[in-house]
């Protein structure tokens, strides 16, 4: 502090006449080295010189340029800057961005909402959203004392300042009980309800609220829209039972039905709240206590369409590797948005640790475990996708190129998409029958692995011993049904706890797997295609144990020149980035087609593809036209389709199927009874 | 040769070193220098060549040809101040939360949680006027960019970057009182629409905090957030607010157990919430259609916090001239919206447009007339207004105490709400005819307002010249005759508004024409629902005082000075302690006289009574004020003023009992500070 006002005032008497004492300084200077190439006999005069100048010299010296003033002198022209550049930013007219934009790429197309409007579209029916998993945000109601001050702060979603403040605290927070899947005791985490809670996942970074924007252009606002925000990290009964949240959807379904005039809803799931909804519609008329006491036609008064948005009916692989070694490529959104989160160095090597003992609290994640079996997902040998072709530069805009190729690819026997995980790259190639797989199903776990060097990152795995581990090693190859069978031996608590609450097979006797009976009901899968999906992994072991998660996905495998579906250790197939066409399409082109056994009043199912487009220039932010599986919630092919439904339309008006993908051969080849 | 080498290694380093600390240091190296070279005389030339090479590379380097600007100075200074400021903060960051020493008052849900209290009864909030935050959902091109952004609350940016589009967003149409065309704001939903008005300035923020604190979440409260602009019935007209609200209770109702709700209104919110009661039982389409038993099934208790019931003074004045001194907070949180230098002169005309479309004023114009409010010679307060007990109410007579307290007690007409002219508002009644000459006078200079005032249009333009004399003639107004001067002025609003508030007393209350719903939010008007155990608290403050009635005067004729009333801010009560500045004050908290707080509890309802058949019980709960002590206390636990005593501990531990379950028996019954009682006795209502 003293140095710091010392340096100020010596600044400040420097800048009163700087010129001069600089000539100053160069006069005496000049003079010194004038006397010092005299002869030795000036020396001492030199020197006497020197000592009569040392004083000034010390004074002069002081008021220098040092390297605090340069270091002060920076900051202030920065914050300046700064300053000055935000003082223009918010002095700048808000349409000036647009301006900007329209000069450069032309002419925008109006938002959906403007064009519609325009049309002479008015808002009808109500909406409802249910958001996905992640997506919503999570907002702290009561906590440990390391949570001070967080009261009614949202821990997930916005700025995520904690997760860098104090990141061990805020694990602690967002992690459930082990036992019960709710609450740790002392601590309640809370969904954010209203449009808040997902129309931003983070600042800027938008979920719905591009949807709710231009649904608002054609006169829908609060009372006519509502969020069915959950907490994500439950399981779908548990939202009930701890928040009562699926009767509140009720009621208020049933509130903005009755003011609207009788108006039927339109509900917009999107990625899990296509799940959650599916639960909500068996819930809702199932009697109580369990279910809501809605009775058997409640579904057909209230709900006129579901329009799911990248909806994993069918699960998606993403979430076996995200269970398996907390690896998959982005299962949480988290890494895109904080990627410093997962980087290893911010708590040392325990991140995944960490990140695999949250998520593994989680039983959301589990309802997103590949549904089916090998019916669904292929066996060993087969998969419904096989013959994808897989150009991975070309892949997104080029479709006819991808049928052509198909052919040739068909012949080499194509890629084995049906194993899911397998160990090591031959494996994943090899015939069924040259794979010799040993049963880990009875083996012995061994000894706990992990002692108390692994700190309080506990994970599952410590509970299992090598021999364990090489024993799931040893099976080399898992299809979707034998999957679970690998999740039950490695997360054996996750997976009791959880199977309480999903299944995972095709029923036989679909007695409550069935759609509800609203024959005037219509159901839309719209989903993007044309980004390469994860499919399917290639593991291998950790290099090191002690505290590791034994596996990892081998990120070294990549595929020769004619695969390109394997890179980095992951098959990819086509979908939109995080569901799989197959998932996300199967329901709506063949399961619940015409009149089956899933769907026995024959709703009308719909799919609308929306083919990728990556944004052209930086200036789109998130495009227009995207199919990734968050950004398509800004495609505005898609917003025009719901805005048109929402304001009456029926599925035939909209266009009925708009398909770019292979789904309706895929599903061909599934071999379902109906 | 050593010492040579020595003296090349220092020259060669020095350029290095950037800082002076170590000028000293350097001093003495060059002393020591140059003995060495007295000393070395045979090696002084070889020095004297290094010397001469060194020093002038020395010099370029350490000063490049830069001088110390201005604009160096400034950047310094600038940056030092940044850093300085970050540094504060990071320390501040640093500290721990609570520094010894200054450990805060432990929050009431932490005691109350420790003695075994805990979330029993869902809990209603009904915010009142003005604390509501509201949002645009649809808007002019001079809106840009706010889409579902808030208009009011929050930091109110938008007043000072552009006030014209601010004012016309916030505006209702003039003729239907609801959104102009081609504008929709809309109430804020959620708990987050109140919680705090502007950043760091709560309203029930630390309630809710403490309710959190004995198990309450998000699925056992509720903000019953409504647009405060709308009549009470027009909110369920446009945005079917109060059939959510319905909805939202049996909701609550029935997924905790079948526990009836604990509703807290405050402010309007009260008047609201009575609204509702009436509406959930009446049948569709005007009402809710809940049945008779509705409000017995779903109501445990209503606590309503600085309730208006009977109106306050304060809408009067800023009907009038836009003037009362802060029936919005605007005047409190944005004073320089109302400082004329922003708009011009205009501020206050805008001001009056704006808040003239807004029907809920109307609703806070007091009701009962003479009868509760007092009459030209009559009121029933005899409030001595002693400058000792009251914060901010420094007394400006040389009187000795004694003698002021004594004079007041004969003087103040509190009954004669408006009056124009000091001496109007004290000599007696008969008197008037002799003022009335002398004024008259004056009038006819004013100049007629000039008509190239431009867009601010307030109805007082539509008025001749010779209403307002007759406005001024009459001298003053009692709470009876005020609608009427209301009705003159404000010709359109009136009109429009009286569709929806009523402000009598009914003689008959069996009358089918109290079935209208204008009557729903008048307590003097409707009988209150059948629910023998439902309970009724009046919570208030008391202790600051507040406005009653006012002296009014002539505007002082300006060019664009449209409202040719304000109030007379010269007039004093020299022997009257409790006029200052134009404005009687009383007892009260700061914005709600204790009359209209507390006579529906203290009598209107207390028993059974025609207002109140079933014989509902009442409390009358009074928070005697307390200014903060220090600045650390932030509003004080112990306010008692209209909106820091959402802040008062022993209010928030009175509502979290009763939340949880407990009876007005063990929460102690009545508890009053203030005359309540002797008022109520005065006032001769049928009961």
């Amino acid at each position: 502090m003293a140095i710091m006002r010392r340096r100020k005032g010596g600044g400040g008497k420097r800048s009163e006449n700087p010129e001069h004492q600089s000539d100053e300084n160069k006069e005496k200077k000049g003079k010194e080295s004038e006397e010092n190439s005299k002869s030795g006999s000036a020396n001492l005069n030199v020197n006497l010189n020197l000592n009569l100048h040392s004083g000034s010299v010390a004074k002069k010296s002081r008021k220098k340029w040092s390297c605090v003033d340069g270091c002060c002198w920076f900051i202030g022209c920065i914050c300046s800057m700064w300053w000055f550049l935000l003082f223009l930013y918010n002095a700048m007219p808000p349409s000036f961005p647009q301006y900007v934009t329209e000069a450069i790429t032309g002419p925008l197309p109006d938002p959906p909402g403007v064009k519609l409007a325009k049309d002479g579209l008015k808002a009808k029916h109500p909406v409802v959203f249910v958001p996905g998993i992640v997506t919503g945000g999570l907002e702290l109601w009561e906590g440990h004392a390391c949570a001070e001050g967080l009261f009614r702060k949202r821990l997930w979603g916005g700025t995520f300042g904690e997760v860098y403040k104090r990141p061990l605290c805020w694990v602690e927070h967002m992690s459930l009980d082990n036992e019960t899947g709710l609450d740790p005791p002392g601590i309640k985490i809370r969904p954010v309800s209203g449009l808040v809670a997902a129309d931003y996942f983070a600042p800027g970074y938008f979920v719905w609220a591009v949807l709710i924007a231009n649904l608002a252009r054609i006169g829908y606002e609060d009372k006519n829209m509502y969020m069915a925000a959950y907490d994500w990290r439950l399981s779908f009964q548990n939202t009930e039972v701890r928040d009562q949240t699926l009767s509140r959807i009720k009621s208020n379904i049933e509130l903005m039905v009755a003011t609207s005039g009788g108006k039927k809803v339109v509900v917009v799931p999107h990625s899990m709240g296509v799940l959650y909804f599916l639960h909500f519609m068996k819930w809702v008329e199932a009697p109580k206590p369990m279910g809501g006491g809605g009775g058997p036609n409640w579904c057909a008064e209230h709900i006129k369409a579901v329009m799911n948005i990248g909806g994993p009916f069918l699960g998606v692989p993403k979430a076996v590797s995200g269970l398996f070694s907390a690896e998959a490529k982005d299962i949480a959104i988290a890494r895109a948005i904080a990627p410093g989160v997962l980087d290893r160095d911010v708590f040392g090597f325990q991140t995944l640790q960490h990140v695999m003992r949250m998520t593994r609290t989680w039983d959301s994640t589990m309802s997103m475990i590949p549904k089916g079996g090998d019916t669904i997902w292929g066996g060993l040998d087969w998969s419904p996708e096989e013959g994808h072709a897989c150009s991975s530069k070309k892949n997104s805009n080029d479709q006819i190129a991808g049928y052509n190729r198909t052919e040739d690819l068909a012949n080499s026997g194509g890629v084995k998409y049906g194993r899911i995980i397998s160990f090591g790259k031959d494996v994943a190639d090899l015939r069924s029958s040259d794979i010799g797989s040993v049963d880990f199903r009875g083996a012995f776990k061994g000894n706990n692995l992990a002692n108390i060097t692994c700190r309080d990152v506990w994970t599952e795995y410590h509970d299992m011993g090598i021999g364990g581990i090489k024993a799931v090693a040893d099976y080399k190859v898992y299809t979707a049904g034998s999957i679970l069978d690998l999740l039950h031996f490695v997360a054996p608590k996750m997976m009791k706890r959880g199977g309480a609450h999903f299944s995972y097979g095709i029923a036989d006797d679909l007695s409550d797997k069935k759609l509800p009976n609203a024959p005037d009901m219509e159901i839309f899968s719209m989903y993007g295609v044309g980004i390469p999906t994860e499919r399917a992994y290639v593991y291998k072991f950790s290099p090191a144990a002690e505290c590791f998660i034994p596996f990892q996905i081998d990120t070294s495998v990549d595929g020769a020149d004619d695969n390109h579906c394997l890179q980095g250790g992951v098959y990819s197939v086509d979908g939109d980035e995080t569901v799989p066409v197959l998932s996300a399409g199967f329901m709506s082109a063949k399961g619940w087609r015409g009149k089956t056994r899933f769907n026995p009043s024959g709703i009308r199912t719909f799919l609308r593809e929306y083919n990728h487009a990556p944004p052209t220039t930086l200036l789109e932010g998130r495009g227009t036209q995207s199919g990734a599986h968050v950004d398509i919630m800004g495609n505005f092919a898609l917003i025009e389709d719901i805005i048109r439904v929402a304001a009456g339309a029926t599925g035939e008006e909209i266009g009925g199927d708009k398909v770019h993908s292979d789904i309706f051969k895929w599903s061909e080849r599934i071999k379902l009874r109906l | 040769m050593a010492s040579v080498l020595r003296f090349r290694k220092l020259c060669f380093l020095e350029p290095a070193k950037c800082s002076s600390y170590d000028e000293k240091i350097k001093k003495t190296d060059k002393k020591q220098l140059f003995e060495t070279h007295k000393i070395d005389g045979k090696n002084y030339e070889s020095a004297n060549v290094s010397l001469l090479e060194e020093k002038p590379n020395k010099q370029h380097q350490r000063r490049p040809p830069k001088e110390w600007k201005c604009i160096d100075s400034c950047c310094w200074t600038i940056g030092l101040l940044c850093t300085l400021w970050w540094l504060l903060l990071f320390v501040y960051h640093c500290l721990p939360a609570n520094l010894p020493g200054l450990q805060p008052p432990e929050p009431p849900g932490a005691r109350l949680k420790r003695s075994g209290v805990t979330a029993l009864h869902p809990v209603v909030m009904v915010p009142g006027i003005v604390t509501g935050g509201l949002e645009l959902w649809e808007g002019r091109p001079c809106s840009d960019g706010l889409f579902r952004q808030r208009l009011w609350g929050g930091s109110f940016t938008e007043i000072f970057k552009r006030p014209m589009c601010w004012l016309e967003h916030l505006s209702l149409d003039n003729e239907t009182g609801l959104d102009p065309p081609g504008i929709r704001v809309r109430a804020v939903p959620g708990l987050v629409a109140a919680d705090y008005f502007a950043p760091g300035y709560f309203v029930w923020a630390i309630l809710i905090e403490n309710l959190a604190r004995i198990g309450y979440e998000g699925k056992n409260m509720y903000m019953a957030a409504y647009d405060w602009r709308l009549s009470f019935q027009n909110t369920e007209t446009r945005d079917q607010t109060l059939s959510r609200l319905k909805s939202k209770i049996e909701l609550m109702y029935a997924t905790n157990g079948y526990k009836k709700v604990v509703v807290v209104p405050h402010s309007m919110g009260v008047l609201y919430f009575l609204h509702f009661m009436k509406w959930v039982e009446a049948p569709p389409p005007m009402g809710g259609g809940g049945g008779p038993g509705w409000c017995a099934k779903h109501i445990k208790s209503i606590m309503n916090i600085g309730p208006a019931f009977l109106g306050v003074p304060k809408a009067v004045g800023n009907i009038l001239s836009a003037e009362s001194k802060d029936v919005a907070f605007i005047r409190a949180m944005a004073p320089g919206l109302l400082d004329s230098e922003i708009l011009g002169l205009q501020t206050l005309e805008h001001v009056m447009r704006v808040s003239r479309t807004w029907d809920s004023i109307i609703s806070l114009v007091p009701k009962g007339g003479e009868t509760i409010w007092g009459n030209l010679d009559w009121s029933p307060e005899d409030h001595a207004c002693d400058s000792a007990t009251h914060r901010q109410f420094d007394m400006k007579g040389n009187d000795t105490d004694g003698r002021r307290g004594f004079q007041v007690h004969e003087s103040t007409k509190y009954g004669r709400i408006v009056s124009f002219g000091k001496p109007a508002s004290e000599v007696h009644s008969s008197e008037f005819p002799s003022l009335r000459s002398q004024k008259k006078g004056s009038l006819h200079n004013a100049t007629p307002p000039v008509a190239s005032c431009g867009k601010v249009w307030t109805e007082y333009d539509d008025l001749s010249r010779e209403t307002i004399s007759k406005v001024f003639e009459n001298k003053a107004y009692t709470a009876g005759t005020l609608l009427d001067l209301l009705r003159t002025i404000a010709p359109k609003m009136m009109r429009r508004a009286e569709a929806h508030f009523s402000h009598g007393i009914a003689d008959d209350l069996d009358d089918p024409k109290y079935n209208d719903y204008k009557y729903w939010s008048n307590p003097l008007e409707t009988k209150l629902p059948e629910a023998p155990d439902m309970e009724i608290y009046c919570l208030y403050g008391v202790g600051i005082p507040t406005e009653r009635s006012y002296v009014y005067k002539e505007s002082p004729p300006g060019r664009c000075k449209s409202i040719p009333l304000q109030i007379d801010s010269s007039a004093d009560g020299n022997k009257n302690g409790c006029l200052k500045g134009g404005v009687y004050f009383v007892d009260g908290d700061e914005s709600v006289p204790v009359l209209s707080a507390g006579f529906m509890c203290a009598k209107g309802w207390r028993g059974k009574t025609r207002f109140n058949p079933s014989g509902i019980a009442t409390y009358v709960r009074e928070y005697k004020h307390k200014a903060p002590a220090n600045l650390l206390e932030g509003r004080g636990l112990e306010s008692g003023a209209h909106v820091d005593i959402m802040g008062n501990v022993a209010l928030i531990e009175d509502i979290l009992r009763v939340v949880a379950g407990a009876s007005s028996v063990e929460l102690g019954g009545d508890k009053i500070y203030s005359d309540i009682m002797k008022m109520s006795e005065k006032i001769n209502v049928r009961l």
